[in-house]
C-alpha cells in the first residue's frame, strides 16, 4: 500500500528522524494560512508540494516555491486545479522551502534477490534513482542489512563516509539507522528519502549552521502485514482509492482495472496474468486483472462479475478456471447466480477444468453458456465476441 | 529419482486437523505419499485422516516417533513463520510452506536460520511439488500429471497446473514438479532447483515458468546458459500485459522502476537457450523442438 508523503513523514518523526515541519492544505484559503504561519516564523519561502500517490510530481508542476501568502494563494490554487498521471490533486503539504547545501538519496528497501533489508544511499539526490543506476550504477551505495540484527551501526557508518557525510557522521548514522527501524516498525517494503539534504539553517545566536534534514520521503507498506498495524490501515487514502478497487478488496478479490474490453475473472495470480495475455495476443485488450482466490464461492464470484460489469468499456467477459482448491461447479453456480442479478447482458465465454469440471460443464450447458475447451480457445473466441464477430 | 520428494519422504503436515490440512493431507495420502504425522498443538495423541495418521503436538515428537524428514505447512499466516522455524529445530529437512500472506519482512530471518539449519524451504506462498507417480507434498492436483522425465518449477499455482496438464495431455510427464511460490522472500530459487534438476540423473528437459517482478528468472538463466546447455529448456513467462507499479495478486509481481519485466525475462531465457512460449499450451510443442524425445 502506497501511502501520502505527509503520512510518511509522520512515521519518519516517530521513529526520531529529522524532518522539516509541514502542514496538510485541502484548499488554497488552508494553504495560504499555512504559508501565514511559516513565514512569520521565519521562512523566506514555503515549498507547496501535491499530495498524490505518483511519481514526477515535480515535472508535472505539482511542486512549487511561494514567498508571499498571497503567492501561496495562487500557487496552491493552481497545483489544486491539476490532474498528475489522471490524479486530481486534492491536497498539498506547505512547508517552509529549505536553503539546499547539498543533496542526498538514502532509502531501505526489501532486496529479494539478497532476501535481505538493503541500504542504498547515493551523493546524486534529489533526481530518479532509476536514472541514476542506469546512468552511472557507481555512484549507488548498497548495504545489507544483517538477516537477524538487522543494520548494525558500523554499516551506517560504513554509508556515511561513502556518501561523503563524514562532517555530519552522527545525524547521518542516526538516519540510516532509523529508516531501518521505520522500516521493521511499520513493515513497509520501502523506505526512501529523496532528498535527504544538508540545509542551511540560522542558529539561535544568528550564524548560519548546517544540518541533515528529510525533505521527501516515500514509504510503501506490505499489504500482508497491515493486519497488524490497524493505525497504518486507517492511512489508505479513500481520494485515491478507486470505488471498483474498494469493492473487490472488502469481497477478498484481487482486481486491477485496465483499460481494455475484455473483463476477465480467473483463479490464482499468474494464471491470471496469462489470460491477460492471451487475450492481447488473439489481438483483443483486457479490461482488468481480476483474481477470485483459491477456494472461491458463489458469493465471491457474483461479487467478481458485478466488478467487471461496473466497466461500462466492458463488452466480453471469459472466465478461466483451473479448479484445484476451487471447484468448478461451485464457480459455475456463481456465475448462472450472477447472471441472472446482473443488469447488462454481455456475451461471456467460459472455460472451466480441473476439480469438478464434469459436473460445472453440466450446470452450464442447462444454462446455456457459452463454453471453450483451451484457453486459447476461450480467449479466440472472447477476443471475436468483443469485436462483434459471431463464433 | 526425482527431486526434493519421492517414495521415501516422510511427510509431517502441520495444521492436519484444519480444513485444509485435513483435505489435502488426504489427497498426499492417497497420492501414495507416506503423510506419516500431523502437527497441532494440543490435539496431540488424537488420530486423524480417518484414523490413519497419529498427530503430536510438537514436531520434535512427531519427528522422534514418527522419522519424519519432510514437513508441509498449512497454518495460518501469522503462526507460519514459527512453523517454519519448529520444523527446521525438529531436524526436518525439507519444508515446504503453502501458507500465503505472511508479511515480507517476517520470512528474513526464518529464510536465513533455515539455510543455518542446513534445511531446505520451500515457499512460502507455494502450491508444493509432485514427483509424479511417487509422491506430492501440497496443493497441486494429483490428476495434472503424468511420470515422465522433464522437470517443472514455477512461481505460480494454477499456471503450473495448467502448464503440466497441457505437457501431460501431450504425452510429456515431469521427473518433479516444484511451485517455489509467489512472494518477495522465499527459500528455494528457479536457481536452486535447476541446480537440482541439473544433479538429477532423471531429469532431462526443463520448463520453466516464471512472471513478471524481481529478477530470479535472469539470474536462473544466466547459469542455465552455462550449466544445461545440452538439456532441452523451455519456459513461460505470464504477465507480458501487466502495467507498471501494479502488484498483479502475487506480492512478488510487481514491475518497478522499469525492473522485472516480462521482456526483459524472456530475453534473458532465450538468450540463454530456452524456447520461450506464447502460451502454455505450446510447451509440449516447444520442448519437441529442442530435442526432447521423452
Amino acid at each position: 500500500m502506497k501511502i501520502q508523503e505527509a503520512d510518511a513523514k509522520s512515521l519518519l518523526v516517530a521513529q526520531g528522524l529529522p524532518v522539516p515541519p509541514w502542514e496538510v492544505a485541502h484548499t488554497a484559503a488552508e494553504a495560504r494560512a499555512a504559508a501565514e504561519r511559516f513565514l512569520a516564523a521565519g521562512a523566506g519561502q514555503v515549498v507547496i508540494k501535491a499530495q498524490v500517490l505518483v511519481g514526477g510530481r515535480g515535472k508535472a508542476g505539482g511542486v512549487k516555491l511561494a514567498a508571499t501568502p498571497d503567492d501561496a494563494e495562487r500557487v496552491a490554487e493552481a497545483i489544486l486545479r491539476l490532474e498528475i498521471k489522471g490524479i486530481p490533486v486534492r491536497k498539498v503539504l506547505v512547508g517552509p522551502a529549505a536553503d539546499i547545501v547539498k543533496e542526498y538519496y538514502l532509502s531501505a528497501v526489501l532486496d529479494r534477490a539478497s532476501r535481505r533489508i538493503i541500504l542504498m544511499g547515493s551523493a546524486d539526490g534529489g533526481v530518479e534513482i532509476e536514472q541514476v543506476a542506469a546512468d552511472r550504477p557507481d555512484a549507488i551505495v548498497t548495504i545489507q542489512a544483517d538477516p537477524l540484527l538487522g543494520l548494525l551501526a558500523f554499516q551506517a557508518r560504513q554509508m556515511a563516509f561513502r556518501l561523503g557525510l563524514g562532517a555530519h557522521l552522527k545525524d547521518a548514522v542516526a538516519i540510516a539507522m532509523g529508516l531501518v527501524r521505520t522500516m521493521q516498525a511499520d513493515d513497509a517494503d520501502l523506505v526512501e528519502i529523496n532528498p535527504l539534504a544538508i540545509v542551511r539553517e540560522t542558529g539561535p545566536d544568528g550564524t548560519a549552521i548546517e544540518r541533515l534534514q528529510c525533505l521527501d520521503a516515500k514509504i510503501t507498506l506490505d499489504d500482508s502485514a497491515l493486519y497488524r498495524h490497524p493505525a497504518l490501515e486507517a492511512l489508505r487514502d479513500p481520494d485515491e482509492e478507486d470505488p471498483a478497487d474498494r469493492e473487490a478488496r472488502e469481497a477478498g478479490l484481487t482486481f486491477i482495472k485496465l483499460d481494455g474490453t475484455i473483463g476477465c475473472m480467473v483463479n490464482g495470480a499468474g494464471l491470471a496474468m496469462t489470460t491477460m495475455d492471451l487475450v492481447k495476443r488473439a489481438g483483443g485488450e483486457p479490461a482488468n486483472f481480476l483474481d477470485i482466490g483459491g477456494g472461491a464461492r458463489a458469493d465471491k464470484v457474483a461479487a467478481a462479475m458485478r466488478l467487471i460489469l461496473a466497466d461500462p468499456k466492458v463488452n466480453a467477459i471469459l472466465v478461466n478456471i483451473f479448479g484445484g482448491i476451487t471447484r468448478g461447479d461451485e464457480v459455475a453456480r456463481g456465475l448462472i447466480e450472477a447472471r441472472e442479478q446482473q443488469e447488462r447482458d454481455v456475451p461471456m465465454v467460459v472455460r472451466i477444468v480441473g476439480t469438478n469440471a464434469a459436473e460445472a460443464a453440466i450446470l452450464l450447458e442447462q444454462a446455456r453458456f457459452e463454453t471453450a475447451a483451451t484457453l486459447d480457445e476461450a480467449a479466440q473466441r472472447a477476443v471475436a465476441a468483443s469485436k462483434g464477430v459471431v463464433a | 529419482m526425482s527431486i526434493l520428494i519421492d517414495r521415501t519422504s516422510r511427510v509431517v503436515v502441520h495444521g492436519l486437523t484444519g480444513r485444509e490440512g485435513s483435505f489435502h493431507g488426504a489427497a498426499m495420502l492417497a497420492y501414495g505419499t507416506q503423510v506419516v504425522a500431523g502437527m497441532t498443538p494440543g490435539k496431540g495423541g488424537q488420530m486423524a485422516l480417518d484414523g490413519r495418521v497419529p498427530v503430536f503436538d510438537t514436531v520434535a515428537e512427531a519427528v522422534r516417533e514418527t522419522g519424519a524428514d519432510t514437513s508441509c505447512i498449512f497454518v495460518p499466516a501469522a503462526g507460519a513463520p514459527d512453523a517454519v522455524m519448529e520444523a527446521a529445530a525438529a531436524g526436518i529437512r525439507t519444508i515446504f510452506c503453502i501458507t500465503e500472506g505472511i508479511p515480507a519482512l517476517d520470512m528474513i530471518p526464518v529464510v536465513e536460520k533455515v539455510r543455518a539449519a542446513g534445511a531446505r524451504l520451500i515457499g512460502p506462498n507455494c502450491p508444493g511439488a509432485t514427483s509424479p507417480g511417487r509422491a506430492k507434498v501440497g496443493i497441486i492436483p494429483a490428476s495434472v500429471h503424468r511420470e515422465g522425465r522433464v522437470g517443472v518449477v514455477s512461481r505460480s499455482g494454477t499456471l503450473t497446473y495448467e502448464a503440466v496438464q497441457a505437457m501431460s495431455d501431450a504425452g510429456i510427464g515431469q521427473s518433479t514438479c516444484v511451485g517455489i511460490g509467489g512472494d518477495p522472500v522465499i527459500g528455494t530459487t528457479f536457481l536452486d532447483v535447476l541446480q537440482l534438476f541439473a544433479a538429477d540423473p532423471e531429469t532431462e528437459a526443463i520448463v520453466l515458468i516464471g512472471e513478471i517482478g524481481g529478477a530470479a528468472e535472469e539470474t536462473a538463466a544466466a547459469w542455465a546458459a552455462e550449466h544445461l546447455r545440452d538439456v532441452p529448456k523451455a519456459a513461460f513467462i505470464a504477465g507480458r500485459t501487466a502495467p507498471e507499479g501494479k502488484r498483479m495478486g502475487h506480492a512478488g509481481a510487481i514491475i518497478s522502476g522499469g525492473a522485472g519485466t516480462a521482456a526483459s525475462k524472456v530475453a534473458a531465457l532465450e538468450a540463454a537457450g530456452f524456447r520461450v512460449a506464447g502460451s502454455p499450451t505450446e510447451l509440449p510443442q516447444l520442448l519437441r523442438d529442442a530435442g526432447y524425445r521423452g
